[in-house]
């Protein structure tokens, strides 16, 4: 096995353990901190399916996010969307034979480069430009961006100007899932695109990136409004009432 | 009139602009120790404060949900930075909701997470050090906890959550706010805000009980500490003093009369505002809850309302069932509790009391959403009733009503300016320029419909607008009570017309 190859082999397991590991490790702590009042963001739906609904809407239409600014909405959609088609298209180098639908999306991947860059672009601008926002910004801020730039802008090179064999990449992919080791192709920009991929999933439960799995917690949008119909008490309040009697 | 300069009213469209510091060091007075011992804090400043914030933090962050995934979640997108009144008033950009998260989300960051404690400078973490908590003490003392900023953040980050939490680690370590705290301990004492003891209590409920009759001809009364009524009010306790909150009370007792239903009013739990709130304080928000369980036993009451006030609203409608529930022993037809434009509203439905709108005539309304009852409670079966039914009792009583303009109302209404126990005067510097968007949502509808008055229904929100909205040109009889103008229009059997 060649050095790169195991390089590259090794960082996907590393960066992979990490991932799950971090992830999982955020999100039973979210699920195990108790919630211990009742703070929805008023007015809120009044029933389980209703409080559902609402979360969903926050995560596939950003919907408090276009009441408050249609700019960040805008690219943050655009970002968001071209994402989640991109890596959908990404499948197809852990599969095999390749599902239809993911076959199907392909075109859609291709070109979803495109707007996940002018997202990716639109938010960096907004960050630099706008007063208040520069203002709040952290250096990690603006280089998560550039991170997602480099990875969007790599992947976008690869797929229209210098193409790598994707054939082979397959291969090494498919072989780094069951431990069977082929080589990779040298290409430098397939190396700088997975080199930083891995860097993004090893920040991911580090990081502001941690929206995704909060976006599911945060009490003021997953609560239902009850408070008078049903009685809500974390464990360590009720602890407080068997102390007072 | 004042040591500073009053906004302007804003052209519009605007972009907002900062001016980093604007509002440094003028936070309030800091409690002493008479204080801060009542409510089972330290009397000052304890000598390793530092790290006893830091493990009460940790602590919070075990208890605390909404703390712990607020502090992880936001992604500094920007959405909040405008929303904010108390920075749209005083260009502060610490007073930028994500800004006044980041204070205390950077210290999180530095002690209680691996990127801070590795790469501070990247992620924006530091130390907690004194200018630090100067910091915490001057802008968690800037945030009037109204909740608008959540309304429109993609992840529902609330930096009233945050300001409390603040709060409530800052009085651990013996760092309080002498406003609040002092108010507290005066529960505790005497079981109102003000400190108004029983007798002073009955004869000022007397007075007020000679004025309705000497005004209608009919002994209308105001009962208090009576056993076995079917109803419990629990008021906030300006309602028994200040205008115009007491033209409110007023307009409570004649719904009452006209309604038929017994009620008396507690001298032992005599406040439904509940400062625990604005400090964060779980345990003390519960202490005084408590007492207004302790009293529905006592006086034996079927059903407990709560008069016009919009934190205690919120610590009522969202939290007594969780602090001193469960109500078994009330009537269970009626929701416990229930707000008193909620009862009036059912006795309008059914025709019960006898209107005369014409009595408000002379007046042209407006309505003020009060943040805490639009962004954290509810009135009514239905999402949103908070904001109908004060409005369908007001034009049940009044032919004039007009809103003031959409994104000013519901739950996107600006705060007044004074919530979140910050009604004192030691900040009126910050009432003032934070009451500014609403002041021009006010002028709007002045100029554009000849709005004559804005009506209420919160304690806080009635003193801060009479206090400072001479300060924009209007006058202080321009504020009225819900209950005001129904106590103007209800016409009683076997009064004078
Ligand atoms: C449940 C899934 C997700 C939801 C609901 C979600 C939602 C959001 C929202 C509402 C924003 C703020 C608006 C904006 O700036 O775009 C945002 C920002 C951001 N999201 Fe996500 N997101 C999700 C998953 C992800 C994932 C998987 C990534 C990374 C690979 C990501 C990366 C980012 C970044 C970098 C920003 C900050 C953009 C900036 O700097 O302005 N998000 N996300
Ligand atoms: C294990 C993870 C990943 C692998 C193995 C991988 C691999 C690749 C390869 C081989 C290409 C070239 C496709 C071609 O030439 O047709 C590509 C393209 C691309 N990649 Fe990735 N990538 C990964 C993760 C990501 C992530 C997380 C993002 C986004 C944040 C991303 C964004 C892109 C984009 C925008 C393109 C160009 C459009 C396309 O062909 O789909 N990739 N990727
Ligand atoms: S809107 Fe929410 S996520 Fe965006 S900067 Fe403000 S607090 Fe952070
Ligand atoms: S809760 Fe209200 S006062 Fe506090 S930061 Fe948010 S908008 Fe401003």
């Amino acid at each position: 096995m060649d050095f790169l190859t195991t390089l590259f082999a090794a960082g996907f397991y590393l960066a992979t353990l990490i991932f799950v590991v971090g992830l999982l490790f955020k999100i039973i702590q979210y699920a195990s901190v108790p919630a211990p009042l009742k703070v929805p963001t008023m007015p809120a739906p009044l029933t389980t399916g209703g409080a559902t609904l609402r979360v969903l809407s926050e995560v596939v239409l950003f919907s408090s996010l276009f009441r408050s600014n249609k700019w960040i909405w805008l690219f943050g959609v655009l970002f968001h969307a071209a994402l989640l088609v991109v890596l959908l298209r990404h499948l197809r180098y852990f599969i095999d034979p390749v599902w239809m639908w993911v076959a199907l999306i392909q075109p859609f991947g291709k070109y979803g480069s495109f707007v996940m860059l002018i997202g990716l672009l639109g938010l960096l601008g907004r960050r630099i430009v706008v007063e208040r926002i520069r203002y709040i910004s952290n250096p990690s801020d603006y280089l998560m961006l550039v991170l997602l730039l480099v990875i969007g802008g790599s992947g976008t090179m690869m797929t229209f100007v210098v193409h790598t064999d994707i054939v082979q990449f397959k291969q090494f992919m498919l072989g780094v899932m069951v431990f069977d080791f082929k080589p990779i192709p040298t290409d430098p920009i397939l190396l700088v695109h997975l080199a930083a991929v891995m860097l993004l999933m090893i920040i991911f439960p580090f990081s502001k990136l941690l929206h995704a799995p909060g976006v599911f917690f945060s009490p003021s949008r997953n609560q239902v409004d009850n408070a008078r119909e049903k009685r809500h008490l974390a464990p360590w309040a009720a602890k407080l009432e068997t102390q007072d009697s | 009139m004042a040591d500073f300069d009053v906004p302007d009213f804003r052209p519009y469209p605007f972009v907002p602009e900062l001016k980093p510091d604007a509002m440094k060091g003028k936070g309030p007075f800091i409690a002493k120790p008479v204080h801060q011992e009542p409510l089972g804090f330290p009397g000052e400043l304890v000598d390793n404060w530092e790290e006893k914030a830091i493990e009460k933090m940790g602590d919070m962050l075990k208890k605390y949900r909404s703390f712990r995934v607020y502090l992880d979640t936001c992604v500094r997108c920007g959405a909040c930075t405008d929303k904010c009144h108390y920075f749209i008033g005083t260009n502060d950009p610490k007073n930028m909701p994500v800004a006044r998260q980041d204070l205390l989300r950077s210290v999180y960051r530095r002690y209680f997470t691996l990127a801070g404690k590795f790469f501070p400078k990247l992620v924006g973490a530091r130390d907690l050090t004194r200018d630090v908590l100067d910091e915490w003490y001057n802008y968690y003392h800037q945030c009037s906890q109204c909740r608008r900023c959540s309304v429109f953040c993609p992840y529902g980050i609330d930096t009233a959550d945050i300001s409390m939490a603040a709060r409530e680690i800052m009085d651990s370590i013996g760092h309080g706010q002498k406003y609040c705290n002092e108010i507290i301990a005066k529960v505790f004492k005497i079981g109102n805000n003000l400190g108004l003891p029983e007798r002073a209590l009955r004869d000022t409920l007397n007075g007020l009980e000679e004025d309705m009759e000497d005004d209608t001809g009919v002994a209308v009364k105001i009962p208090l500490d009576e056993k076995g009524v079917d109803v419990l009010l629990v008021t906030p306790s300006a309602d028994f003093f200040a205008e115009p909150h007491i033209d409110g009370l007023m307009g409570y007792a004649k719904v009452f009369h006209q309604a038929g239903i017994s009620w008396t009013v507690s001298s032992y739990a005599s406040e439904a505002a509940n400062f625990g709130l604005f400090i964060g304080s779980y345990e003390n928000m519960r202490n005084i809850s408590q007492r207004i369980r302790t009293a529905a036993l006592e006086l034996g009451v079927k059903r407990i309302i709560f008069g016009e006030c919009g934190h205690a609203w919120r610590v009522a409608y969202s939290y007594l069932n969780t602090f001193a529930g469960p109500f078994d022993f009330l009537d269970p037809k009626y929701p416990v509790p229930q707000h008193i434009c909620e009862f009036t509203y059912d006795l309008l439905q059914k025709n019960v009391l006898k209107i005369d709108k014409s009595a408000n005539d002379d007046m042209v309304l407006t309505f003020h959403d009060s943040c805490n009852v639009a962004r954290a409670t509810r009135m009514g079966n239905f999402p949103g009733g908070q904001f109908v039914i004060p409005r369908e009792v007001i034009k049940a009583v009044c032919n004039n009503y007009v809103d003031m303009p959409a994104d000013t109302i519901h739950d996107q209404t600006f705060c007044c300016g004074g919530g979140g126990g910050l009604l004192t005067d030691d900040l009126m510097e910050l009432r003032v320029k934070g009451a500014l968007p609403r002041m021009e949502a006010l002028k709007h509808v002045v100029e554009e419909h000849g709005v004559t008055h804005m009506a209420a229904i919160c304690a806080i929100c009635k003193s801060q607008f009479t206090k400072i909205i001479p300060y924009y040109g209007f006058q202080m009889d321009q504020i009225v009570s819900v209950h005001q103008l129904v106590s103007n229009a209800i016409v009683l059997d076997g009064g004078e017309v």
